[in-house]
């Protein structure tokens, strides 16, 4: 890469041949001295880093900490000094003063630029504006007062939407990617972000995703949904809603706004995380990944590309370019178990879709991550279940099956025994669920 | 007036515009330095090899430190026993500190600090309060109070219930690190900017370092991205390096922690084992109680021993106990050293005393409020003596609480959340109100000191200085709007600059909750040595009494006529008044013999109890808080809006403490939750979904300034009442025939545990 351009507060900034994995945290920190921007956790966490970035789509915010330059070549970042216009502070910046928002003041400025991005785009769902900032003084109400009064202001106008961010074709860089298979493809960079900034690792050859034209595309058809690599986390959220509502609300709790803004669908499959969330409810959907070498393009059903932990069936030079949906009706329900309800990641994520007809099981895919090396479906359970009544006498005779599938490892995220447990009773909810129970998860009217 | 009034935190603007410097944010001089540690990845092994030559040839690195290359002390204790701030030959901890990186960036010293080649001989590593027990590693001899004699009163109870109850240790988790920079002077003076709760210990570190005076040292500390007692001694190691390195190189030093080597490196809130035996009445009334409380101390002394003693201090909480013993364990093991967290070990000993308020209400199926309430210290009479002889004067607690039922409508949730958990087969709901009584002093007696710098200029304006750090509570702001009123000046009129040990001297940590009762004394005595200056002056000059004499709304009121503050002030300087003033001031009634367990270590007590609901899910152990009420006892609040906010910072911290946040090492000692994606604190939807928080109504009988309370720890232990509601629900999953003991924290897998051991399923 030559020069880097973006725009910075509303000016011009070229960077000469940038370190490609430099990130703006440090660049604004250390270079800028732009310090209010703040390295909480350097790992994408705690939001003390979030900042304003601005593409076709809006105003969007991000972590700084584990943002690669070159991945805002083209677009607009505004960080908190740039906020406060010249007739003083910005409403959400005014509000967190007269509600006393602010104690140790650490936190303070990603959690302005979460709620002047949340202000912008109109939301009024705190909780998942904010769950990707940790504030360790307030205890989050009065952030939540000042929230509450400044949504009530119109946001000030701030960046123009003339973000033209560079598209190389997709063919090239298959070709590219095909003759370079020992670069490192960054996507959203939440998770090799992590390689750089807490293993310390050097990455020689990068390529930046977010630079390649198409991978970011939506396709609905009759058939189903066909999902570029690209897709972020809160697009997919968008567009599973109308079809699996209950992928979209596990998407809610995927990670933090922040995150989910960066983090892709392709990274989330292609990094082969035994705790990614979107496989297992993926699997459960009978979902099909499409992988590409040069021009040579394969299909194959999602759960075949685990092979064990840390091995995909990827060939070198070889790259996740879309997954495919199958329409169906809606039976998927996802059960998310974490230590902390939001911004966690899970101990257990048991993802359920099966058929029942005139009182009996058709047809059963059920898939897990968090039990296994890799997301994992529990086809000893699935044998089971199918040409059985859908009963709760089943269910209990189904449960103990789950371990001639699963053989789950104590951690610190949670035991052995518990993950184990847990695979017998999210089959018990999936069967209270689907026989009409309400109100038996932790959100919702079951609250109120 | 000023105070009483809920005005916005003094930084607020600079907060919210990025502007708020922090100690990482200062820029450094050219030529700066930056350092990093090279760790242990040992729990406990003596070091037969260090080869460094790796790091000392990674790009950008200037020195490379070992323990023999230290100039001075290799000493960063806060107790008179030593602690080594590099290894010396052996290793304690896995994370303990081996060398110091010195180079020419940040990233630069953490990859080399990566490159160190150490063998190890490894030795038994003492990893638990149990394996410290069984070779009875103690830092010092168990310590006792006594009062009456328990075990014949127990023997002779209607009922007795015993248990142990094991409760987690706490990161801090201020979202800044730990940060430090240290910049040479001329001569052998240093300047040291320090993100510490103890600017003084910082200085008498550095200096003993570098065998220096400490008036060769100045410290400065602006404010802190949050401390909670983090830093007021774990900052000691990165001043000392920094200073170090400044002088050896003779260049500008920074270092700060990773957030990973943060949470590896520095101490947290002690893990307790609390045991105990208990003999009640029919009527749920205590007859006497044996506690046993474990105390894992860590690797060093630290704070461990102040700790431990004020674990014991609050055994009883709000509860009169007519015949008890308290035994104290401090327990030496090969973790991390725990070190000050709000609330001190008061949070562990409280919560062992409402462990056995719970147990009693269940064992004898009795309602948990009634219980806590036929055990709470009398007004007066002899039910108020506490296990350490200090007799309770200011007990409000029973208004309190009863008051706080009302408005929290405990009795009729109580029985609605009865009947939904009759009907409701996968979530079950529970409540409970808990108490909480806080002793407000240093229990080391001679702490409770403090000073003040104050001066007035020309213009009117006001600067001022005082021992306490500003770490978000708001000192800053009570103290200022302390200062405000002598004068009768707004708030904006008086600047409070970075703490200075050039500026005031000799000054305590701002910690026990005492920073506004300390120094909010002390600026007002130095201010108010500045205005009977005025006062003298105008007097003479106006020929008036005294008393005519008044400082309000930015004037001077003298008699029938009005000037300006700033009119008076400069004639008082053209007739040669002194306008800056010392202030000074030390804590009265205090007095304690800490190993006898007899006297008065505190002034006075705060007040506070809450009610939490919370709804759990029986198929895996998750919850949620619906709603929590609070009533806190302040005193004659100095800042209405900080203490609310300091109140629902404290409970949500609190009841993160014992749920979600989970410190899991493995079996060689490796800290595995050393980051926000493993260690969990609350996050905004954990906060109660309801929220109502209120002040108590009544002024601190003891002469406080402005007859206000300490608030920065006693609300913590709020937290309590979620862990006991989480306990009331998964009882309801029983048939109350077995009691739920709950362990701390009650993470979603202890839950579950819970719920299937009240259905009879063990896993």
């Amino acid at each position: 890469m030559a020069v880097l351009r973006f725009r910075l507060n509303g000016r011009p900034v070229e960077i000469p041949d940038p370190a490609p994995t430099q990130t703006l945290l440090d660049w604004l920190r250390e270079e800028k001295a732009l310090t209010g921007t703040k390295e909480g956790c350097n790992e994408g966490d705690c939001g003390a880093c979030t900042v304003m970035v601005t593409g076709p789509s809006g105003p969007r915010a991000l972590n700084a900490c584990i943002l690669f330059l070159p991945q805002i070549e083209g677009l607009s970042v505004r960080t908190v000094e740039g906020l406060a216009g010249e007739n003083g502070l910005h409403p959400v910046q005014e509000a967190m003063v007269e509600h006393h928002g602010s104690q140790c003041g650490f936190c303070t400025p990603g959690i302005v630029m979460s709620l002047a991005v949340a202000q912008m785009q109109g939301r009024q769902d705190w909780d998942d504006v904010l769950a990707g900032n940790l504030c360790r003084c307030t205890g989050y109400a009065p952030i939540l007062r000042a929230a509450e009064a400044a949504s009530a202001l119109s946001s000030p106008a701030l960046d123009p939407q003339e973000v033209s961010p560079p598209r190389q074709d997709l063919d090239d860089f298959a070709d590219w990617y095909a003759d370079h298979p020992g670069a490192v493809l960054v996507g959203g960079a939440t998770d090799v972000g992590l390689w750089v900034t807490k293993a310390l690792r050097e990455l020689p050859e990068v390529a930046f995703l977010s630079q390649v034209a198409g991978l970011d595309r939506i396709e609905e058809t009759p058939d189903g949904l066909r999902i570029g690599a690209m897709v972020d986390m809160e697009r997919l959220r968008g567009a599973v809603a109308p079809h699996y509502a209950d992928l979209a609300e596990m998407l809610r709790r995927f990670a933090s706004v922040q995150v989910r803004n960066a983090a892709t669908i392709g990274g989330n499959i292609a990094n082969g995380s035994p705790i990614g969330d979107s496989p297992p409810a993926l699997i459960a959907l009978g979902a099909r990944l499409t992988l590409r070498r040069a021009a040579v393009r394969r299909e194959i059903p999602l759960e075949d590309f685990f092979l064990d932990y840390g091995k995909q069936d990827r060939a070198p030079g070889e790259f996740v370019e879309s997954v495919f949906i199958p329409a169906q009706p809606d039976r998927l329900r996802c059960y998310k178990v974490s230590k902390r309800f939001d911004q966690d990641i899970s101990a257990v994520c048991g993802c359920f879709a099966l058929t029942i007809e005139s009182g009996g099981i058709v047809a059963a895919r059920i898939a897990f991550g968090g039990v296994a090396a890799t997301p994992k479906r529990a086809r000893a359970v699935e044998t089971f279940l199918v040409g059985k009544p859908w009963s709760e006498a089943t269910i209990r005779s189904a449960q103990p099956i789950f371990a001639e599938d699963y053989s789950p490892i104590s951690d610190m995220r949670a035991s052995a025994a518990y993950r184990a447990r847990l695979c017998g009773n999210l089959l018990m909810r999936y069967f209270l669920e689907t026989e009409g129970a309400t109100a038996i998860r932790l959100a919702g009217e079951a609250l109120a | 007036m000023t105070v009483h009034r809920s005005l916005p935190h003094e930084s607020g603007p600079l907060h919210v515009t990025g502007t708020a410097r922090y100690v990482d944010d200062v820029p450094l001089p050219p030529g700066a330095l930056h350092l990093a540690f090279g760790l242990s990845d040992r729990a406990r092994a003596r070091i037969t090899a260090m080869d460094l030559d790796a790091v000392r040839a990674a790009p950008g690195v200037v020195a490379v430190l070992t323990a023999a290359d230290l100039p001075g002390a290799n000493d960063v204790s806060p107790s008179p026993v030593p602690e080594p701030m590099l290894a010396e030959g052996e290793v304690f901890f896995h994370g303990q500190p081996l060398f110091l990186v010195v180079a020419e960036s940040h990233l630069a010293a953490r990859k080399a600090a990566r490159l160190g080649k150490v063998s190890y001989e490894d030795l038994p590593a003492l990893l638990t309060i149990d394996d410290g027990l069984a070779v009875d590693s103690l830092i010092e001899p168990p310590v006792e109070y006594l009062r009456g004699a328990p075990e014949p009163a127990i023997a002779a109870a209607a009922h007795v219930i015993e248990g142990t109850m094991e409760i987690g240790g706490q990161e801090h988790f201020y979202l800044e690190g730990q940060a430090a920079h240290a910049v040479p002077g001329e001569g052998d003076e240093i300047l040291v900017l320090s993100s510490t709760q103890h600017p003084s210990e910082i200085q008498h570190k550095v200096a003993h370092a570098l065998h220096v005076p400490f008036n060769a040292v100045r410290v400065e500390m602006r404010r802190m991205g949050g401390g909670f007692g983090g830093k007021e001694s774990q900052g000691n190691a990165l001043a000392v390096s920094c200073a170090v390195a400044a002088r050896l190189t003779g260049r500008p030093c920074a270092m700060r922690y990773d957030r990973d080597d943060d949470m590896v490196i520095t101490g947290k809130r002690h893990p307790f084992q609390v045991r105990y035996r208990a003999g009640v009445a029919a009527d749920g009334r205590l007859e006497g109680i044996v506690f046993e409380q474990f105390c894992n101390c860590g690797w060093s002394n630290d704070l461990s021993l102040p700790v431990a003693d004020r674990a014991m201090l609050h055994a009883d909480n709000a509860y009169f106990l007519p015949h008890v013993r308290i035994t104290s364990h401090r327990v030496k093991t090969n973790l991390c050293s725990f070190t000050a967290f709000r609330g001190f070990g008061g949070p562990q000993g409280l919560v062992g005393i409402e462990r056995v308020m719970d147990h009693i209400a269940a064992s004898l199926r009795l309602d948990p409020l009634s219980v806590r309430q036929a055990n709470l210290y009398d007004r007066e009479g002899p039910r108020t003596v506490t296990p350490y002889h200090m007799v309770v004067e200011d007990n409000v607690a029973p208004e309190l609480i009863a008051d706080l039922a009302v408005r929290a409508d405990y009795a009729e949730r109580r029985a609605g959340i009865a009947a939904f958990n009759a009907e409701s087969r996968v979530l079950k709901r529970g409540i409970a109100l808990t108490p909480v009584k806080f002793g407000i002093s240093f229990t080391l007696t001679h702490l409770n000191q403090a000073g003040a710098l104050v001066h007035v200029y020309t213009d009117g304006s006001v600067h001022l200085n005082h021992g306490g750090t500003e770490m978000g509570q708001g000192l800053h702001t009570k103290v200022a709007q302390v200062a405000a009123g002598v004068f009768g000046l707004p708030l904006g009129a008086v600047r409070i600059t970075a703490t200075d040990t050039g500026k005031v001297p000799n000054t305590s940590a701002t910690a026990a909750s005492s920073g506004s009762d300390l120094n909010g004394m002390a600026v007002k005595a130095a201010c108010d040595t500045i205005a009977d200056r005025l006062r003298d002056f105008a007097a003479e000059r106006w020929q008036i009494d005294r008393d005519a004499i008044r400082f309000e709304g930015g004037e001077v009121v003298i008699g029938a006529e009005r000037l300006r503050f700033a009119e008076l002030v400069e004639a008082a300087y053209m007739a040669r008044v002194q306008l800056s003033a010392t202030g000074y001031y030390a804590t009265p009634k205090v007095q304690w013999d800490r190993r006898a367990g007899r006297g008065r270590p505190f002034y006075y007590f705060a007040y506070g109890a809450a009610v939490t609901e919370v709804a759990i899910d029986t198929l895996t152990g998750e919850y949620r808080i619906l709603r929590a009420d609070i009533l806190h006892d302040v005193g004659a609040s100095l800042n209405p809006a900080i203490d609310i906010g300091q109140i629902e910072g404290a409970y949500v911290q609190g009841a993160g403490w014992l749920t979600t946040e989970e410190l899991v090492w493995d079996g060689q000692g490796r800290l595995r939750t050393h980051a926000p994606s493993t260690y969990k604190i609350p996050c905004a939807s954990d906060r109660p979904q309801v929220f109502n928080v209120a002040l108590w109504d009544g002024r601190n009988r003891e002469e406080t300034i402005h007859r206000s309370k300490a608030v920065g720890e006693p609300p913590f232990m709020l937290g309590v009442s979620a862990l006991m509601a989480i306990s009331d629900a998964i009882a309801a999953c029983g048939d109350g025939s077995r009691y739920v003991a709950l362990d701390a924290p009650a993470t979603p897998e202890r839950v579950l545990r819970a719920v299937d051991a009240q259905r009879g399923i063990a896993w």
